[in-house]
């Protein structure tokens, strides 16, 4: 297969970018996308010129760490999967491909296409764990309804791979948060925690420059892992409640 | 904005309940706006109503700012946003409220500045009937008016459900079911507010 690729260049965070295009051929139909990628940065060091910096580490769609808007759609034209997870045999011969960083002002752009998401984790230092003392009871010990179990892993998916905020029009990064403070709500570990955890989160969340959500549903449309939205109505009842015990 | 946009919605219920009354007869009509502009609790609901209205306005052009802040500026991307969502309406709730309030404006001043704001101020309602009759006779009246009820029914349809989930009142069983009855709501808002202007242009009542 060959494509032609515009793919955003950046030096640096302060540097002005550009789109530059390039032409790639002979690449197998199960070549993944940043297989691809590697090949074409293999041309541009051959070429002396410098190779596209982008996020990737496991490939394996578990870690959360690759991050590419290709055509228009976080992690490129598939549903519930990551970038590393997209093969070329997604595209059709000789396609155009626009390959752009994470649109959130509050994921800037580091370099090319790698963004910096520490906002996600100022996000989880605000309250995303459990900090309850008291000796580990035995397992089993504490029942735990089916529903409430699946419910919390479901929403324990998220990699926090950030691909809500960029596709959510608004920048916001609700369905993250929502993702966290249900697994951990809906958990009886979790629980006594629930409320000074979603005030802070959501504090955080918002100082940090994120949008307000507008239900939207694109974040649960391009997640990789499928979180639902149902978990943001979770989220907002905590917070709701929290504020009102205040 | 979710509870001034929910206590909106229990208002153009009631309003479409009221509008009714001018398919049936006259009189019914007439009665209905003769409580309408003597009844002490609408006299108390009627400032209430508009406070309702400025707070979803003000509070709607706040959340539209704070995201605009959260939008990226430095990269000029190439390719819109095409990202999946629930429906366009979703993702464009802001201009369907700017175009509501325009001919929420229309209206205020075609009707309610003639009818119930004479009683406010002392001076002399016009037959609510009659004023009635005569604007919607005029199929342009009629054409911008169903208009204005597309355009709140895309608003409605999507603002109903999410007002729930913006509260909290939504689960992943709720989610389905409000975003059904947010459909139905709609249509019955759209279809009971155009029934009226139809019914007069085409002559079955008037």
């Amino acid at each position: 297969m060959k494509f032609t690729l515009k793919v955003w260049r950046q030096k640096n965070a302060k540097a002005k970018g550009r789109f530059e295009t390039y032409r790639i051929d002979g690449i197998s139909p199960d070549t993944s996308f940043l297989e691809m990628l590697d090949i074409l940065n293999n041309n541009l060091i051959r070429e002396g010129k410098e190779p596209i910096a982008f996020d990737h580490d496991c490939r394996e769609g578990i870690c959360g760490i690759c991050s590419l808007y290709i055509n228009g759609r976080p992690h490129g034209p598939d549903d519930e999967i990551t970038t590393c997870q997209l093969h070329c045999r997604k595209f059709k011969d000789g396609d155009v491909i626009t390959v752009e960083p994470w649109r959130s002002a509050a994921f800037p752009v580091v370099k090319d296409l790698v963004v910096d998401r520490n906002a996600f984790d100022k996000i989880l230092q605000a309250g995303g764990f459990i900090s309850t003392t008291g000796i580990a009871p035995d397992a089993n010990l504490i029942q735990i309804p089916k529903a409430d179990a699946e419910e919390a892993m479901d929403a324990s998916a998220c990699i926090g791979c950030g691909a809500c905020v960029a596709a959510c029009k608004n920048g916001s990064a609700m369905l993250f948060v929502a993702a966290r403070v249900s697994a951990l709500a809906k958990l009886p570990q979790g629980r006594p925690e629930a409320a000074r955890r979603a005030k802070a989160m959501v504090a955080k969340m918002d100082e940090l420059g994120f949008g307000a959500c507008s239900n939207t549903g694109a974040c649960e449309a391009e997640c990789p892992k499928g979180v639902s939205i149902a978990h943001i109505a979770r989220l907002n009842r905590e917070f709701l409640l929290a504020k009102i015990q205040d | 904005m979710s509870l001034s946009g929910l206590f909106l919605l229990i208002f153009l219920a009631l309003h479409l309940a009221l509008n009714f009354a001018a398919l049936f007869s006259r009189e019914l009509y007439e009665s209905v706006c003769e409580f309408m502009d003597t009844n002490l609790l609408v006299q108390i609901m009627v400032p209430v109503l508009a406070a309702g209205f400025i707070i979803h306005i003000l509070f709607s052009m706040f959340v539209e700012f704070k995201n605009w802040t959260a939008r990226p500026r430095a990269i000029a991307y190439r390719v819109p946003n095409k990202s999946k969502a629930l429906g366009w309406e979703s993702k464009y709730m802001f201009v369907l409220g700017v175009i509501i309030v325009g001919f929420l404006v229309l209206h205020l001043v075609n009707f309610w500045a003639k009818m119930q704001l004479q009683h406010f101020i002392g001076g002399e309602p016009e037959n609510a009937y009659d004023l009635l009759i005569a604007l919607f006779k005029n199929p342009y009246y009629c054409a911008a008016y169903i208009v204005w009820f597309a355009a709140l029914y895309f608003h409605v349809s999507h603002g109903f459900w999410s007002a729930f989930q913006s509260i909290g009142v939504s689960n992943s069983k709720w989610l389905p079911r409000l975003q059904f009855l947010a459909k139905i709501y709609a249509a019955v808002i759209f279809l009971g507010f155009s029934a009226v202007p139809l019914c007069v242009l085409s002559g079955l009542c008037g």
